[in-house]
């Protein structure tokens, strides 16, 4: 992140709409990352931000931000951002989504957007909750979990949003935690940089409806033990003094001591390559924010933008067939002339 | 044959119009030997209506009635509006064909049986007990029975194609004799087939082989008795094309673009009718259309909402069950006021219902088929050729007040084609846009709701400084947009969307009338009932039933200013439609005075003769 970034503000891009998220929500933390983020960026011109949400409470967002915005459908966010960017592909078009906007109801958008790789960057909040509807679980929620709409526990086995992106081979997957500033921010800059559909699940607490859901990253004492630091380039490893690494065998990952094995068999993590196996792998080591849970960027791969390729046809087009012209359009089914 | 010799020869019918359908398994080529045979009449000048009826099965079991697709043709020597009501001549491929289509021909009329497919296993088949040929099922009509298949595959020898392959000719064995039997030259036909399959590919041999065959066939058998002379019609001044509605509509969409200059953008579903309008639209690129197949009918319009709010003229494209899909975004969309076309090529229903066959009954569903008190304007196509301009007319009230339009089309209109004068370019009025470049408030700020004479809002496209606004689905503040939950607002704002809606009226022509101007009988219809109409109604003012007019509706909502008066000019107001009587009720509820429904739900069009017979049973129902 540049240090000498000037032209923008955090506050140029708060809107003058009074945000409305209960005291103590995780939404208000990523809210300023977000701002603070784009306030680096000196090089993009602040109305060609588009923010694009569905419904609950995470996609309240576009109305707080001071950028152009559409609060769409609920799970319909990724539709209307595919339109914009495709029409308009010189925009920069941010998704806010959250686990039942994108995954339940939206399922379909979310998957069909990631394997098109239309330049989308994909905010998930997943608070494994329903909170604008006052706590009904969500397809994230653990089985077992006991809401209004699940009194005797929950018997929906939940998705890893990380793991379906992948499956359907987003070019570029990652997760961040809302509390976790920093990570955040580097992860902002990454999708940024992305040219394609970036997707980023963010473990969001909601302390009305589900507290503490991810106590297990963001308590003091099990966060060191249980955050899985990715970073390019560099050996898998955790836990206190880095006594843990991910080694990759046939049958996917596992943890193991450092210790035993030597740093060298510790796997080496590669968000480029090409085939998203690994990546899949790694994300299978929780299937939730339970235990030692990686975080960070999974996967960042070239692959051409949907947007890309249709400006390329409609160029391939003109250079064949010349501009279009109505009255050759009208008369190229054959004609006759009546006198 | 020249036209000269064939006026001569005392054996030759002479007609001023005549229906031909060719009909067989879906996989005979049916369609092609009717499409084929309708741009060689339409070339050598004839007036024209063709309807193709397909199976809803893509290939149904083959010999079976349920299998059987037909196309049919009306050709004239004067301006006709239907594709007819009985053929005149059928060509039946195999028995389950003559099954399906034989209570259709006209009294004597000609039948045309590809003789080696009559046989004990396709008799069987389609549940005919004995050869129809031999019990005298078909004693009124004349017969004309051709081995097409053994002759095809004689004459496609040389082709270079072997085997059960050359019988897929023998549709241009048929097109070639039906060609000869109307004095047509086989020019244009062997012209498309060298285009299509190549001169010089076997494939495309084998079918020239097989039409020249076929053509060849009605001279050497001397079946001078069968053929037909239907001179050129009479038609106005200009150059024609033949054109589907589909075409038709995905032109006047690409036409609008050009004079609104803005890039067209059509996000869109596969669906039958309907996906002809996304795969023509695909194949011009090169007019910048961007064109996005989407995983959804719900996405395919978020899509094109998308793209509308990024400043592109968006358009969408389904039928019934699409829009019922669509219907949460199509109210989005009038939340937001962004300009969108909707298009729904109807079929019959509910649910899936009859996909490959035509009707009217989504006319509710247009006005009033949205969650709230959502209001919006609903066009409708009257014909293939006036879906150009309708489609034009949808784009030109959605840019300018800054609305979603629902433009009906139907699976008749869709499919079926006539001739159709083509337009000045150079003419077509302009439409353009500006988009709102400057804040609009007293204080420099922007009030993305502040309205125009129109009660139009601004279009403020992303990109532009200044301008940033958030749109949604929630009620907005007047003026600033803002969310508001306050009744007041609420109520404000609700009546501003439907007066903005009802002000339309005002800027659309008054509905005119086609015959005396009061009378007995006003037949009022809307969409694909254009031509039926009109040929029932001249047919009965022909039969001297001269105080009856006819009109037709392309603004279905808001309804032309003048409709009332115009209504209340006439004892009888007769409004045919393929549904139960969606424009009737409508049209009792805004003027209160009776109307007499002529509801006909069968998924097929109306003949003219129903038309005719329903206002002579109507004022010789005064009489008595």
């Amino acid at each position: 992140m540049s240090a000498t970034a000037t032209r923008y503000q955090r506050s140029d891009f708060q809107s003058d709409q009074e945000v409305k998220w209960c005291p103590g929500c995780g939404d208000y933390t990523i809210l300023a990352s977000v701002q603070n983020f784009l306030a680096t960026l000196d090089d993009v011109d602040k109305e060609k931000h588009v923010f694009v949400a569905g419904i609950g409470c995470s996609s309240r967002f576009p109305y707080y931000m001071d950028t152009y915005g559409m609060h769409t459908i609920h799970g319909r966010a990724p539709a209307f951002a595919s339109g914009i960017a495709t029409a308009n592909p010189d925009l920069h078009v941010w998704v806010i989504t959250g686990d039942g906007d994108a995954l339940s109801i939206g399922g379909n958008h979310l998957i069909h957007a990631l394997r098109r790789n239309v330049n989308l960057k994909i905010l998930l909040f997943n608070n494994q909750i329903y909170g604008l509807t006052k706590g009904q679980y969500s397809p994230t929620s653990e089985v077992g979990k006991r809401t209004k709409t699940s009194p005797m526990g929950s018997i929906d086995y939940p998705f890893n949003p990380v793991s379906l992106a992948l499956g359907a081979e987003a070019s570029f997957v990652a997760r961040t935690i809302d509390m976790d500033r920093n990570m955040t921010a580097d992860i902002l800059t990454a999708a940024y940089g992305h040219k394609g559909t970036a997707f980023i699940e963010i473990y969001q607490n909601c302390n009305v409806f589900n507290d503490k859901a991810f106590i297990q990253l963001t308590a003091k004492d099990e966060k060191v033990a249980n955050r899985v630091y990715l970073k390019h380039g560099a050996p898998i490893v955790f836990g206190k003094d880095d006594e843990n690494g991910i080694v990759i065998t046939s049958t996917g990952a596992a943890i193991v001591k450092v210790a035993d094995v030597g740093l060298d068999a510790i796997h080496v993590h590669d968000v480029n390559q090409p085939d998203p196996s690994v990546a899949f792998a790694i994300s299978r080591l929780s299937h939730g924010p339970y235990g030692p849970t990686p975080v960070g960027v999974f996967r960042d791969v070239p692959r051409p933008t949907y947007e890309a390729e249709v400006t390329r046809q409609l160029v391939d087009a003109q250079a064949k067939q010349g501009p279009g012209d109505l009255g050759d359009l009208l008369a190229s089914g054959g004609t006759w002339t009546v006198t | 044959m020249t036209q000269d010799t064939l006026l001569a020869d005392p054996e030759v019918q002479h007609r001023d119009r005549i229906v031909i359908r060719f009909a067989g398994d879906s996989g005979d080529g049916m369609q092609l030997a009717g499409t084929r045979f309708t741009d060689a009449s339409a070339l050598f000048g004839n007036d024209l209506a063709t309807f193709p009826s397909f199976p809803a099965e893509i290939r149904a079991p083959a010999g079976t009635v349920a299998g059987v697709s037909s196309f049919q043709i009306h050709i004239a020597d004067f301006d006709i509006l239907t594709p007819g009501d009985a053929p005149d001549v059928l060509v039946a491929m195999n028995p389950a064909a003559l099954m399906a289509n034989l209570a259709d021909v006209e009294e004597a009329g000609l039948l045309i049986l590809n003789s080696d497919a009559f046989n004990e296993r396709n008799f069987a088949k389609c549940g005919y007990d004995v050869d129809p040929r031999e019990d005298g099922t078909l004693d009124q009509y004349n017969v004309l029975s051709v081995p097409m298949e053994e002759l095809t595959k004689l004459a496609v020898v040389d082709s270079g194609v072997r085997g059960r392959a050359t019988l897929r000719s023998k549709n241009f064995f048929a097109l070639g004799l039906i060609t000869w039997m109307f004095g047509r030259t086989l020019d244009p036909i062997t012209d498309w087939i060298d285009k299509k399959f190549g001169a010089d590919q076997p494939v495309g041999k084998a079918n020239t082989m097989a039409l020249k065959a076929g053509y060849n066939y009605g001279i050497t058998t001397d079946a001078v008795h069968y053929k037909y002379d239907v001179p050129p019609a009479k038609m106005p001044a200009g150059t024609y094309t033949n054109i589907t509605g589909n075409k038709a509509l995905a032109w006047g969409l690409i036409a609008a673009a050009q004079l609104a200059k803005l890039p067209l953008f059509f996000g869109s579903y596969p669906i039958t009718p309907a996906s002809g309008v996304l795969e023509e639209l695909a194949r011009q690129k090169h007019f910048g259309v961007k064109t996005f197949q989407a995983e959804d009918e719900i996405a395919a319009a978020g899509i094109s909402v998308g793209a509308s709010f990024a400043g592109h003229l968006a358009a969408t494209g389904t039928s019934g069950p699409g829009v019922a899909l669509k219907s949460e975004t199509i109210s989005l969309a009038l939340m937001m006021e962004l300009p969108l076309v909707i298009v729904n090529v109807q079929r019959a229903g509910p649910s899936t219902g009859i996909p490959t066959k035509t009707e009217q009954a989504d006319l509710m569903s247009a006005i009033y088929g949205r969650h709230g008190e959502s209001p919006l304007p609903v066009i409708a196509a009257a014909s293939p050729g006036d879906a150009f301009s309708t489609a034009i007319e949808a784009c030109r009230i959605a840019l300018k007040y800054m609305t979603p339009v629902i433009l009906l089309s139907d699976g008749f209109v869709a499919n079926s084609s006539e001739p159709w004068m083509l337009p000045d370019v150079a003419s077509l009025p302009e439409m353009p846009v500006s988009f709102a470049t400057e804040p609009n408030g007293e204080d420099g700020e922007f009030l993305p709701y502040k309205r125009n004479e129109f009660l139009a809002r601004p279009w403020a496209i992303p990109g532009t400084p200044g301008l940033e606004h958030r749109l949604g689905g929630l009620e907005k503040q007047v003026e600033t947009g803002n969310v508001n939950y306050v009744p007041e607002n609420h109520a404000a704002m609700t009546e501003l969307r439907e007066r903005k809606i009802a002000g339309i009226a005002k800027d659309i022509p008054p509905v005119t009338v086609e015959g005396p101007e009061n009378g007995d009988v006003l037949v009022l219809g809307w969409g694909g009932t254009y031509g039926s109409i009109r040929a029932g109604v001249l047919r009965a003012q022909q039969a001297g039933y001269n105080s009856v007019a006819s009109a037709h509706l392309r603004h279905l909502f808001p309804f032309p200013a003048n409709l009332g008066s115009v209504l209340r000019s006439y004892k009888h107001v007769i409004v045919p439609e393929l549904n139960r009587g969606q424009l009737s009720k409508l049209l009792q509820a805004e003027y209160l005075i009776p109307i007499e429904s002529y509801p006909k739900i069968m998924g097929v069009p109306f003949k003219a003769t129903e038309i005719q017979a329903r206002i002579v049973a109507t004022i010789e129902g005064d009489r008595t």
